[in-house]
């Protein structure tokens, strides 16, 4: 299982953020904590902007900027409002497939979670 | 004047009277000039006059971050330095980001507020700010109820033509501003039947020229417009966006961005991102201001002044 702790950032990348995650599944007696991943938005970036993850993952983005950002999918199958500074908004992804997103406020802001079984 | 470009036109030729009999002075190019004012609506209709308006952009009613503790004082300096320009302008221009992310009844703080500027009327046109959450229902509601498209609008005073543009509601993921092919036909139809001599002002939130692709600081299909506007001989444009004054001439086309009157933004490039930019206290009011824009017959460059609230 994954876990999620929300007194550490997650790594920023990818692969370090695997590696996260083989750390916290192997941590003993963490049965009741939430699945999850983080991504951090930072000066007009979303960090990190391409995530792997299984069906029913949900990621959690949080907002270091001063100026107020979205993650809105270019699909509209999932919209935020308005995530002002240190505002977070999660979405779990229940489906696999490939969702891009964007800030509508500053749209050359733009990730990717791709969601995959065994990821 | 007909629809789509017959704004109101009725009360601007009222407030063509109400400029009275009086002596209207205005600084043109730098030269203290003054001429009689006293024709009213048949001077609006047969020729131009000397008349000044103001631009307020950006003014982000909501905005709370370390850039700027007092937004809201700050705008009600903005709001004191409009009512205290003479001659009164004749009208109030605002180049967008209304609110800073559309907070519920900002809209109405804002357009309550710009009363105080003891100026009648005021024009907007909608930054990314006010139109994100919601695609622009409520601004459209709000501020363009009524009229054909989609926010975008033209009127005539004293001789000259002013378009205000929205290049905020086609934003698509990994894109830039963009005013989009409806917007540019009807563009083109509405400066079809003017005279190559009629000054146009155009004003739109995000800059018409390439400020600073890099961070979005500039309209995709800016282009098309400006080739609609190419033959006339004086063309002025007022942006906002970025917070801060920056000026260009090509051509017969005379650039301007205009200060916030809530935070400055750094320099294009002179940070990682752009966003608000917080700089010691005592320097915050010099890089906020208004701008005062005179028309005098004869000139072909309008004069932009900008006034900081310093």
């Amino acid at each position: 299982m994954r876990s999620r702790d929300h007194r550490r950032r997650w790594p920023v990348t990818v692969g370090t953020a695997l590696l996260g995650l083989l750390l916290a599944s192997s941590s003993p007696g963490r049965a009741q904590q939430e699945t999850g991943f983080r991504v951090e938005i930072k000066a007009h970036g979303y960090h990190a902007p391409e995530l792997t993850v299984s069906p029913g993952t949900t990621v959690t983005w949080i907002n270091h900027d001063d100026d107020p950002h979205t993650v809105t999918s270019t699909d509209n199958v999932f919209r935020s409002a308005g995530i002002d500074t240190d505002e977070t908004y999660s979405y779990t992804f229940t489906k696999a497939g490939t969702y891009e997103y964007y800030c509508t406020l500053h749209p050359l802001m733009t990730g990717k979670v791709v969601v995959r079984s065994g990821s | 004047m007909s629809d789509p470009r017959g704004v109101d036109r009725r009360r601007f030729l009222q407030c063509m009277a109400w400029t009275g009999t009086g002596l209207l002075w205005s600084v043109a190019g730098g030269v203290l000039s003054s001429r009689a004012i006293g024709v009213g609506s048949a001077e609006a209709q047969s020729g131009p006059a000397t008349f000044t308006f103001a631009q307020i952009s950006d003014t982000h009613i909501g905005f709370k971050g370390a850039a700027n503790p007092d937004a809201r004082g700050t705008f009600e300096g903005a709001i004191a330095r409009i009512k205290a320009l003479d001659p009164r302008p004749a009208f109030l221009i605002h180049t967008g980001d209304i609110t800073h992310g559309q907070k519920a009844g900002a809209f109405d703080t804002a357009a309550e507020a710009l009363k105080g500027t003891g100026v009648e009327r005021a024009f907007y046109v909608p930054g990314e700010h006010d139109v994100f959450a919601d695609g622009g229902t409520e601004y459209l509601n709000r501020f363009a109820a009524g009229r054909p498209g989609r926010g975008w609008q033209s009127f005539d005073y004293a001789g000259v033509h002013f378009v205000g543009l929205v290049n905020v509601l086609g934003y698509k993921a990994g894109g830039l501003g963009s005013l989009g092919s409806e917007q540019l036909e009807w563009l083109e139809r509405d400066v079809a039947g003017l005279s190559s001599s009629t000054p146009v002002v155009v004003f739109a939130h995000v800059p018409l020229w390439t400020v600073y692709p890099q961070w979005g600081w500039v309209t995709d299909d800016a282009g098309q417009a400006l080739a609609y506007l190419k033959r006339f001989g004086s063309v002025t444009v007022l942006n906002g966006h970025i917070h801060q004054i920056m000026q260009k001439v090509e051509g017969n086309v005379t650039f301007h961005t205009a200060r916030s009157t809530a935070f400055p933004q750094p320099a294009p490039g002179a940070a990682p991102a752009p966003g608000p930019l917080k700089v010691p206290v005592e320097e915050l009011r010099g890089m906020l201001g208004v701008r005062e824009v005179t028309y005098a017959p004869g000139r072909d460059r309008l004069v932009v002044v900008d006034a900081s609230l310093a």
